[in-house]
């Protein structure tokens, strides 16, 4: 068991590490678009919640699961689709759309 | 955790989920470039697909009804409020979304302490401290976010709430949590208590961010941001999944590299932006009256105004807070092309934290059609002014106030500020006489060579722009 954890732990210090890498590099320009596109990312717990909706246990456990499921969808697909309304904006030129 | 089944299938879910978390650092790369940034947040998109196509797999799941109702409601309601939002409203955005995905942790961590106590799972201790973790940081996010949309939004006060003895009794509480929390994984299950410690961290979230005032929103909401990563990566921990591992790791990384970079550009430390009001810090009075005493402001007409304009060589728009409320990116965009067709260079001065949240400008810029090209950042832009007819500051106030590179007695003293004083003239668009958010004088107003052009942003540039159609 202890192991299985240190085995995470690795992967979650390499990936702060890969993660604080490639976020330096993004110009201020891009740092709205940035915040809220790495925020639908972290709505990844939909993963986590779609799993437990998929059980069938108790009502409660299924209440508390539809509502996780929710709100990490309101966070995936808000997320993704605001950032994206956001870049298809930054034009080089004035070309009008 | 139930054990996985042998054979295949478990191979196929994680090696979904590690293409999903490929897709994801490639497109955060993607950001780095606005030509290629798009591509970069819809590659992110499919990274999200894949990772939830491939639990659809997952052996655990029996049933797929109440997957859907959810993923309908998130997707109806998350669709929403993505395409009504204003650009001017993008902050408060974030901070909404960001909540919700932290709720979702705090869910999901909770139905497994649930299961736990049930005798469904047996949960380690390290599976147990990770879900004590995943709640706890779940819900202060939840909370926390909930209070930042509502400063921003203007449904809380934006001013800093401070409730007596917070110093002393905030940390005490924030102790009594963590000491609950290790308590209920030394225990046996143990539901009451473990709601108990879902609502204080709920109560701690919103103790937390109250005393933070509305200008200091942004710092908080990627703060947050990154605590929802965390708390994502913590799940990750509690299901042992990779893929939450990484992309909270990642998510993480970038909050907390956004808050460092707010308060860099605001000169302070990011513990007296978070704990200045109860700590009795926070920046504020003294201000540099005996420089101003005795001087007076001038203001000009939109008339001289436009002649000043229409006859520079040289313009640079710098644009802050009051553009974004005022909704006046537009009128910024069509004046700046009329005195482009008139062979006058135009640039925009972009400082790290005009605006609401980093790169806030650039966005509302870029909805009015700016072209990227022409928007500077603070260090390219700067050596610019001292041969530059005439800056226009519009709605911006702290960030170009000279008294942070001379006067050590001010509250902004060593903030890196737009250099917009070398201009050879100054004109500041701006309400009324009212100070910035910090409540500090600004001498800039009071120079020789700047001039005041009084009133609500966008009507002020409406009028400029009449006055240059006609031909000054």
């Amino acid at each position: 068991m202890l192991a299985g954890l240190l085995i995470s732990l690795y992967v979650f210090v390499l990936a702060l590490f890969v993660g604080v890498e490639i976020i330096s590099k993004v110009p201020q320009m891009l740092h709205t678009p940035l915040m809220s596109g790495s925020n639908a990312i972290s709505g990844i717990t939909v993963v986590g919640a779609v799993v437990v909706a998929g059980r069938v246990e108790s009502p409660v456990s299924t209440v508390l699961a539809i509502v996780a499921v929710a709100f990490a969808t309101i966070n995936v697909v808000g997320g993704f689709v605001v950032t994206d309304r956001m870049l298809q904006m930054f034009k080089s030129r004035g070309d009008k759309r | 955790m139930n054990q996985a089944p042998e054979g295949l299938l478990p191979v196929l879910i994680d090696a979904a989920y590690l293409v999903a978390g490929v897709l994801f650092i490639i497109g955060l790369k993607r950001l780095s470039s606005p030509t290629t940034a798009r591509r970069g947040n819809q590659l992110g998109a499919a990274g999200m697909l894949v990772a939830i196509v491939a639990t659809l797999l997952h052996w655990e799941i029996v049933s797929f009804v109440w997957i859907i109702v959810g993923i309908i409601i998130g997707s109806a309601v998350g669709l929403v409020l993505a395409r009504s939002v204003k650009m001017t409203a993008m902050p408060q955005m974030v901070g909404l979304l960001n909540g919700f995905g932290g709720g979702a942790s705090a869910l999901v961590a909770g139905d497994e302490y649930l299961r736990f106590a049930a005798g469904t799972i047996d949960a380690p201790i390290d599976v147990q401290t990770t879900i004590m973790l995943s709640v706890m940081i779940g819900a202060v996010t939840f909370s926390g976010s909930l209070v930042a949309f509502g400063k921003l939004q203007e449904i809380v006060s934006g001013k800093t709430v401070v409730l007596p003895g917070q110093a002393v009794w905030a940390p005490i509480f924030l102790l009594a949590i963590v000491a609950l929390a290790v308590w209920l994984v030394a225990v046996p299950p143990d539901l009451p208590l473990y709601i108990t410690l879902n609502v204080a961290a709920l109560i701690l979230g919103v103790f937390l961010v109250m005393p933070i005032g509305g200008a200091d929103m942004p710092v908080v909401i990627a703060l947050l941001n990154s605590y929802s990563g965390i708390a994502a990566a913590m799940t990750g921990f509690v299901l042992s999944n990779n893929v939450l591992i990484v992309s909270g790791a990642l998510v993480g990384a970038s909050g907390i590299f956004l808050s460092h970079i707010m308060c860099v550009a605001m000169n302070r430390s990011l513990s007296n932006v978070l704990f200045g009001a109860f700590l009795g810090k926070v920046m504020g009075g003294g201000g540099p009256a005996a420089l101003t005493d005795g001087k007076t402001v001038r203001d000009i007409t939109a008339e001289d105004a436009a002649i000043l304009l229409a006859y520079a060589r040289g313009v640079i728009f710098v644009p802050g807070y009051g553009l974004a409320v005022s909704q006046a990116q537009h009128q910024v965009r069509e004046l700046s092309d009329l005195l482009q067709a008139r062979g006058v260079d135009v640039k925009y001065a972009i400082h790290p934290v005009a605006g609401r949240m980093p790169g806030h400008m650039n966005v509302l810029l870029a909805e009015a059609n700016v072209p990227y090209p022409q928007l500077l950042e603070m260090e390219e832009i700067n050596p610019e002014f001292d041969h530059t007819d005439v800056a226009v500051v519009i709605g911006a106030n702290d960030v170009v106030n000279p008294a942070a590179r001379h006067d050590t007695g001010s509250p902004i003293y060593g903030m890196p500020i737009l250099d917009v004083d070398h201009a050879k003239n100054v004109i500041v668009m701006k309400r009324s006489m009212n100070p910035g958010f910090a409540g500090i004088e600004n001498e800039l107003f009071y120079n020789d060579n700047t001039r005041m052009l009084f009133g609500d942003a966008r009507k002020s540039l409406t009028a400029l722009i009449h006055e240059v159609k006609a031909g000054v």
